[in-house]
């Protein structure tokens, strides 16, 4: 194949990397920007949406499109579930102090890891696409499903965006992350903002981890890939902000498809973690963060 | 006269160091209540304590027959308690109709109460569309009290609310609050400024080391200078 289609296919496999990055990565940002935890059992979050994913789509018979649907609506709001859950079981009770709740979340971490590996399994399993159709190109054929995770991306961060600015709850979530104590000072129930937040920045990595599972296969450890990208991610583009993590995961996305597809996977990974070095050191806040109060 | 808000000896502490010992304080109905002290007496940390913000250990806060110190902090603002923090403390990444927005909804106010805050603070109305962190200080201090005005209290906990303002605006302030006391709200003011606040103050304590030392009439602190200088060491 001539480099130019090559780049080509790099580009769109890099963009749907990105796409799904920057849904699991914005779950990361929110939960750190409004709570200020580092939630090391992000990853976790992620695996757990693909393997319910799995489960709910081999509950139904029929079309694959069923199950895929089935598992886009109720695997999320499962993970979602589980996070509200460890959120006012655990992190509430140790009033969201940075030290702890980062012991508590690598806890939580080998907890969803061991269950997953104990009730599911070592296995990779698939999960089939809800639909099969390739794109006929000049050069080669390229997955219309693979298209509309794209596409589908899109759409859920602009939701996020418009649940963030333009709702009630969206604009309590603001203020929570801008000034905890006024917040509460203004009859804001922080604690259940928080659990929310909790909830809602795992149900983005579930269904980023659904949205992708088509193309890969649900799998005990899958989450720790996605996680050492959404920190990079967020530190890139600045814990909390929401232009950063969606530019971020498009520069990380993209190299990262472009680099692993012309050099090698292992290539993109340290150039990317370099990058976060580079960053730390002259611009600690990120490239869209803010400096912290 | 029937009291507004009772603090009823209460202590306070900061993980093992005590700031308040024992202090009582009658906020009566529509009254300017001034709290005096030098630095780390215990001013902010008391009306931290009303709003719930540090844990009351003893003793207990009462606003009319409510008692608010069994309250979760989110609960007290509900019960009509306004608070302007020292510092402003704005949400500033939020735009200033989106501050006032958010003292509206503590209590379920709308559009007319905005629109009376508004009346008070004209200044606030070209400047809705802009992020609050980006205005002057003394806007940012209108913003705060409007803010905390959108909850329509009937209790107003003003923090050193003239801090770094030039003169006209610290002028600004005194008639809105004397405005507020003139529709029967109750305001407790912390200030470190005594020039500041006598002109429209009622009464004044005078708080050292957590507690309340001395609740006088504002005429009879006019009559007796040097007890300013006692407690606050200037006057």
């Amino acid at each position: 194949m001539a480099f130019g289609p090559y780049f080509l296919l790099a580009t769109l496999e890099g963009l749907v990397t990105a796409a799904v990055l920057a849904l699991t990565a914005l779950g990361l940002s929110l939960v750190f920007g409004v709570m200020r935890v580092v939630n090391v059992a992000h990853g976790e979050f992620y695996m757990l949406g693909a393997v319910l994913a799995w489960w709910l789509a081999s509950l139904v018979s029929g079309h694959p499109a069923i199950g895929f649907l089935l598992a886009l609506i109720v695997s999320p709001l499962l993970v979602a579930a589980v996070a509200f859950l460890a959120e006012r079981l655990v992190l509430s009770r140790l009033k969201y102090e940075p030290e702890a709740t980062i012991v508590a979340t690598i806890g939580l971490l080998y907890i969803i890891q061991q269950l997953a590996l104990t009730f599911y399994g070592p296995e990779a399993r698939p999960v089939r696409a809800p639909f099969d159709m390739r794109i006929a190109l000049p050069w080669f054929g390229y997955s219309a499903y693979k298209l509309s995770v794209i596409g589908m991306a899109v759409l859920l961060m602009l939701a996020t965006w418009i649940l963030l600015t333009r709702t009630k709850i969206g604009l309590l979530m603001r203020a929570t992350q801008s000034d905890r104590e006024t917040a509460l000072a203004f009859g804001i129930p922080v604690g259940r903002v928080y659990a929310g937040v909790f909830a809602l920045g795992a149900g983005l990595a579930a269904v980023a981890a659904v949205l992708i599972v088509p193309t890969q296969q649900a799998h005990y450890l899958m989450g720790l890939d996605p996680l050492l990208l959404s920190f990079i991610v967020v530190i890139i583009g600045g814990l909390g902000s929401l232009r950063g993590t969606l530019v971020a995961a498009l520069l990380i996305g993209l190299s990262d498809g472009i680099i692993s597809m012309f050099f090698s996977p292992t290539l993109a990974k340290m150039l990317a973690t370099l990058l976060v070095a580079l960053v730390l050191v002259f611009r600690p806040q990120g490239l869209f963060g803010t400096a912290m109060r | 006269m029937e009291a507004a808000l009772t603090l009823d000896s209460i202590d306070c502490s900061y993980g093992e160091v005590q700031v308040l010992h024992g202090l009582s304080l009658e906020l009566r109905r529509g009254e300017v209540h001034c709290l005096l002290g030098r630095n780390g007496a215990g001013k902010t940390t008391a009306l931290k304590a009303i709003m719930g913000l540090v844990p009351v250990r003893a003793g207990r806060i009462m606003k009319r027959e409510l008692r608010i110190s069994r309250l979760e902090a989110y609960e007290v603002p509900k019960t009509g308690i306004g608070y302007v923090p020292q510092g402003r403390r704005l949400f500033t990444d939020l735009t200033v109709a989106e501050n006032l927005e958010i003292g509206l909804m503590t209590r379920g106010k709308g559009r007319d109460t905005l629109e009376r805050v508004l009346g008070l603070f004209p200044v606030l109305r070209e400047r809705l569309r802009q992020r609050s962190g980006t205005l002057s200080g003394g806007e940012q201090q209108m913003l705060a009290m409007a803010r905390a005005l959108c909850l329509e209290p009937d209790v107003l906990l003003l923090d050193e609310p003239t801090e770094g303002l030039m003169p006209s605006m610290i002028a600004r302030i005194r008639e809105v609050v004397a405005a507020l006391r003139e529709r029967g709200v109750s305001t407790l003011l912390v200030e470190q400024r005594v020039e500041a606040v006598l002109p429209v103050a009622d009464r004044v304590s005078f708080i050292e080391n957590g507690r309340n030392r001395q609740t006088v009439e504002v005429e009879h602190l006019r009559s007796d200078p040097q007890m300013v200088h006692r407690y606050v060491g200037v006057g």
